[in-house]
């Protein structure tokens, strides 16, 4: 493209609207740029390889004889394309009618019903009606890998997701078998689909041949909430569209950031983040406020003001006490950001966390994406927030509560860490045992309150990834019980304390934060957008 | 049928005058025929003179589409630095054609011959032969001749003593028709899939390997070794202005005596059919006849006289295709031979082109259902309106290949497909 002479730039025509785009972009993509999305199967922005085989996306081009597919076809200077001719649109209605020769309408039952790309097209043409009535050729279902189903007689070998195993995966396990109407896809004889990468399969497959089987029969589309999220599975942060159907995670797809996780994301995540909300929950604040002369009583469930007053009454007359903080890699920013300065109050200086480990998968040609070792969300977060990062945290004496941190009248802060493998006094010696955590693990039975906090999938919020970008999570599902995003409960522990105010959204409590931590200096929630962006440089 | 029959009509054997001698297989058999004097003399050529030789020739690709091999020749770059590759395409599957098979059996050194000038006028650092999957005996025929042409310094390193090398391997195919594209021929070759690539980048620009190749049929490179000895103007002496030159013809069918000729490019198709092929064998009128191949279009017994050349052919409304014409004599059923041709073609689309993968096995469904008796007219038009729909919207002319014989057939034999429909039926339209 950029040979001597040659044009940056090129100037088309397309269905009547003059656009100007980059000399090398192809027709199809220059239809977005007017707004037209010209349809497509085999085309896929992410997959570099262009066989023009759907023939969906053939378009008219003024002076050629025959239709052009525009996802290879060129755009060029003075180039008069039209996608909505009565020749380029019959020519689809047609392409549908084919499609469905042999496909058995199984809707009802398909789990892309409502977001299926030959349902969506066979509106768009008004190809409702079929002439085909000789009996269907019928080949049934396969399983293609431990998790992913295949459901060959909806295929329309598009071979997206050959293609996405062999040019992004570089994984050539997934095959085309057999040819005509009876080709299948297939792994290749004596291969299994065995990539840490292969969810994506599913997610690139226009209709519903590719099937999760974990999601298959499980949610119609129309009855699921999409919501903008980030997975949490570890630093990368792939930005991620997570689908709930009755407040449960069903389904999470990956959303496109050119900057992250481009179209993609890992097995791993994908798992993780279904997984990630299930489990019995910390769902009522508790408080130990019975008992005396060295009796200390029992928790017992309150509403929200009446634990609020009593953290914030025994904080007050702690003073600063010093002490110890747990803090976890898997809190959010702005649940970081108040911890952070509940424990500035406390004079607690010492706050640690632990990431736990796992294997790491690379995506060859995707070199941003990544699975990482650290099995966190927001490792960079809990750093810029004072955390320091210990490899094992029951090893280590200053987080330890029967030992060290919580000795008598110390402050012991424990945020969301879930305490495994701590002793069974674990904090009982501390002066003030706060836990706010979004699950109750028996190590913080010692606790003098535990304030039930969402998870990430619960509430608005960012999470820092490895390189420092900041990056909006939103809330999909709600939260059990009484539990409440952390930045809202503890602004209220701090603001009885005479340390701003109770913040009731997220979005005041991400502008506190961008203007009291200096990493996060100059960013907005709205200016981070649904892409994220840069922490300041210096503090990545 | 092994070799050209001798006909009451004139024949010209050129390419075929060594078939059916069992010493031409052999290199001194061979050379004691003049073989590869044709190759010595092009050492003295530069690439650029060999092209126009051919260029002026005439010569069209025998592989069916007929293009000028001299023009195809000359769009490989020049100078590039990148290797290049010759792509013999011998593939012969084509329901019909049985004539590279021949030239193979009976002359492999002369196919090598072909192969090594063309290597030379385009600069090729290694031929590729893509034979057939299902020809065995002329795999191991055309191994042989390469290791003897390799033992005897005709191909390899320093060719006949020069400082030009080049090398000829024989890769055999798995047996899909869709190898016979040069696109699909060329994946194959790759160890992919047989599948045609949209061009661009065409074979030329990138084929083989990511390299500049050029594809041509045996018959193609046979001829290219009497051209460059005898010249361009001797090769004009046969045929027309469009279509100069002889050719082989393959001729199956319903006839007395069917089977490969040569004859220069001309003859009206009757004569060919009648004198040569003797007619039919039932002494019935000849109902039908598809001329080039079973991918092209049908003509009736009354269309006959047009001139085998490409032009007369196109003209006729069909195609020289590979000349191989299938006769069928009055009794024929049509709509069954039509439901055949369509069966291979379902049977052998690479599944990649929807309208394709699709369209060919659904006309196959039709003309099963209208043959079993079940047929509405309405099917026709359905057929008619799927012509449309498959033909110029895929990578590769196989959807096609499909439409050519099935719209002349419903033109031309419409009451065939009729008289198998209930006569209610057609009467209510």
């Amino acid at each position: 493209m950029a040979e001597n002479g040659a044009k940056a730039t090129v100037t088309l025509t397309i269905d009547g609207v003059e656009v100007t785009v980059p000399s090398g972009t192809r027709v199809i993509e220059a239809a977005e740029h007017v707004g037209v999305v010209v349809p497509r199967y085999c085309y896929h922005p992410g997959i570099p390889s262009r066989p023009a085989q759907c023939r969906m996306c053939l378009v008219e081009v003024e002076g050629r004889p025959k239709l052009e597919p525009s996802c290879t076809l060129q755009a060029a200077d003075d180039m008069v394309v039209n996608t909505a001719s009565d020749t380029a649109r019959t020519a689809r209605q047609s392409v549908i009618e084919f499609l469905l020769v042999n496909h058995p309408l199984d809707c009802p039952i398909c789990d892309a019903a409502g977001q299926c790309m030959l349902q969506d097209y066979a509106y768009v043409t008004n190809q409702l009606e079929s002439r085909v009535d000789e009996p269907k050729r019928i080949m049934g279902r396969d399983r293609i890998s431990d998790d992913i189903l295949y459901f060959a007689d909806r295929c329309v070998i598009c071979t997206r997701c050959v293609r996405f195993m062999r040019d992004v995966a570089e994984d050539d396990s997934l095959i085309v078998a057999q040819r005509g109407d009876k080709a299948y896809i297939d792994t290749f004889p004596g291969r299994e689909l065995d990539n840490p990468f292969q969810g994506n399969i599913v997610d690139v497959c226009p209709v519903g041949a590719l099937v999760h089987e974990d999601f298959v029969f499980k949610a119609r589309s129309w009855d699921m909430d999409a919501t903008a999220s980030v997975c949490p599975g570890c630093p990368t942060g792939c930005n991620v569209t997570i689908d709930t159907k009755e407040n449960q995670i069903v389904r999470v797809k990956p959303r496109h950031n050119a900057a992250v996780n481009s179209w993609w994301m890992c097995d791993y995540g994908r798992n993780h983040l279904v997984m990630t909300n299930r489990g019995v929950r910390a769902e009522v604040p508790l408080i130990r406020d019975g008992g005396g002369d060295g009796d200390r009583g029992d928790l017992r469930p309150v509403d929200w003001a009446t634990a609020l007053d009593w953290v914030a009454e025994k904080i007050a007359a702690l003073g600063s006490p010093g002490g110890s903080a747990v803090v976890s890699p898997d809190a959010s920013n702005e649940n970081l950001f108040y911890v952070r300065r509940l424990l500035d109050r406390l004079a607690v200086a010492d706050a640690t966390f632990q990431v736990e480990q796992g294997e790491t998968a690379e995506l060859p040609t995707v070199p941003t994406l990544k699975l990482r070792a650290d099995r966190a969300a927001n490792v960079a977060g809990a750093g810029i927030f004072g955390g320091r990062r210990v490899d094992a945290l029951r090893n280590g004496a200053a987080a330890d509560g029967s030992a060290g941190g919580g000795s008598a009248g110390r402050a012991l802060v424990v945020l969301d860490d879930l305490l495994e493998g701590a002793p069974d006094d674990f904090g009982a010696s501390a002066g003030f045992f706060l836990y706010v955590g979004t699950r109750l693990p028996g190590a913080a039975r010692n606790a003098d309150a535990v304030l039930p906090i969402a998870t990430f999938a619960e509430m608005d919020g960012t999470f820092t990834n490895f390189e420092g970008r900041v990056q909006r999570f939103h809330q999909a599902l709600r939260p059990p019980g009484l539990a409440r995003p952390g930045w809202m409960v503890l602004s209220r522990v701090l603001a009885r304390l005479g340390d701003g105010e109770a913040v009731n959204d997220v979005r005041t409590a991400f502008e506190r934060m961008a203007a009291e931590a200096p990493p996060f200096a100059g960013l907005t929630w709205d200016g981070i957008g649904l892409k994220g962006a840069p922490a300041a440089e210096a503090n990545r | 049928m092994s070799f050209p029959h001798r006909s009451d009509l004139e024949v010209t054997t050129r390419l075929s005058r060594h078939q059916g001698e069992a010493e031409a297989r052999t290199l001194d058999g061979w050379r004691a025929r003049g073989g590869y004097e044709a190759l010595r003399r092009s050492l003295d050529m530069s690439p650029a003179e060999i092209t126009e030789v051919v260029k002026d020739s005439g010569l069209r690709g025998r592989g069916g589409a007929g293009f000028p091999t001299g023009l195809k020749w000359s769009f490989m770059p020049k100078d590039d630095g990148k290797p290049h590759y010759l792509c013999c395409n011998a593939d012969e599957s084509e329901p019909g054609a049985f004539k590279d098979r021949e030239v193979i059996r009976w002359t492999p050194h002369l196919l090598i011959e072909g192969c090594l000038i063309a290597s030379r006028a385009i600069g090729a650092e290694h031929a590729y032969i893509y034979v057939r999957g299902e020809f065995f005996e002329e795999t191991q025929v055309l191994n042989a001749a390469v290791v003897e042409a390799y033992e005897a310094g005709l191909a390899g390193e320093g060719i006949l003593g020069s400082s030009w090398s080049c090398d000829v391997t024989i890769h055999a195919g798995a047996g899909a028709y869709i190898a016979g594209e040069e696109t699909g021929l060329m994946n194959s070759l790759m160890g992919n899939r047989a599948e045609p690539w949209a061009k661009p980048p065409f074979p030329a620009q990138a084929g083989a390997f990511g390299m500049p190749t050029t594809v041509n049929n045996v018959e193609t490179l046979a001829a290219v070794p009497m051209i460059l000895e005898n010249g361009a103007d001797w090769y004009r002496q046969w045929g027309s202005e469009q279509s100069p030159g002889t050719k082989l013809w393959s001729c199956s069918g319903h006839l007395v005596r069917p089977g490969n000729y040569e004859f220069a490019l001309g003859l009206p198709l009757s004569d060919i059919i009648f004198d040569a092929c003797g007619g039919t064998p039932s002494g019935k009128p000849v109902k039908a006849v598809i001329p080039g191949g079973s991918s092209t279009a049908f003509l009736s017994g009354d269309e006959l006289d047009c001139a085998t050349t490409y032009e007369g052919l196109a003209e006729a409304g069909s195609a020289l295709g590979t000349a191989s014409p299938i006769v069928m004599d009055e009794d024929t059923d049509i709509v069954a031979a039509m439901r055949r041709i369509a069966q291979f073609y379902a049977h052998e689309s690479c599944g990649q082109c929807v309208q394709c993968r699709e369209g060919t096995s659904w006309v196959v469904r039709i003309l099963q259902r209208i043959e079993a008796g079940d047929g509405r007219p309405s099917d026709i038009d359905t057929l008619y309106e799927l012509c449309e729909q498959m033909t110029g919207r895929t990578i590769c002319v196989l959807a096609d290949s499909v439409v050519f014989p099935l719209e002349s057939s419903l033109d031309k034999f419409r009451a065939d497909y009729e008289a198998l429909m209930k006569p209610s039926l057609v009467a209510a339209g």
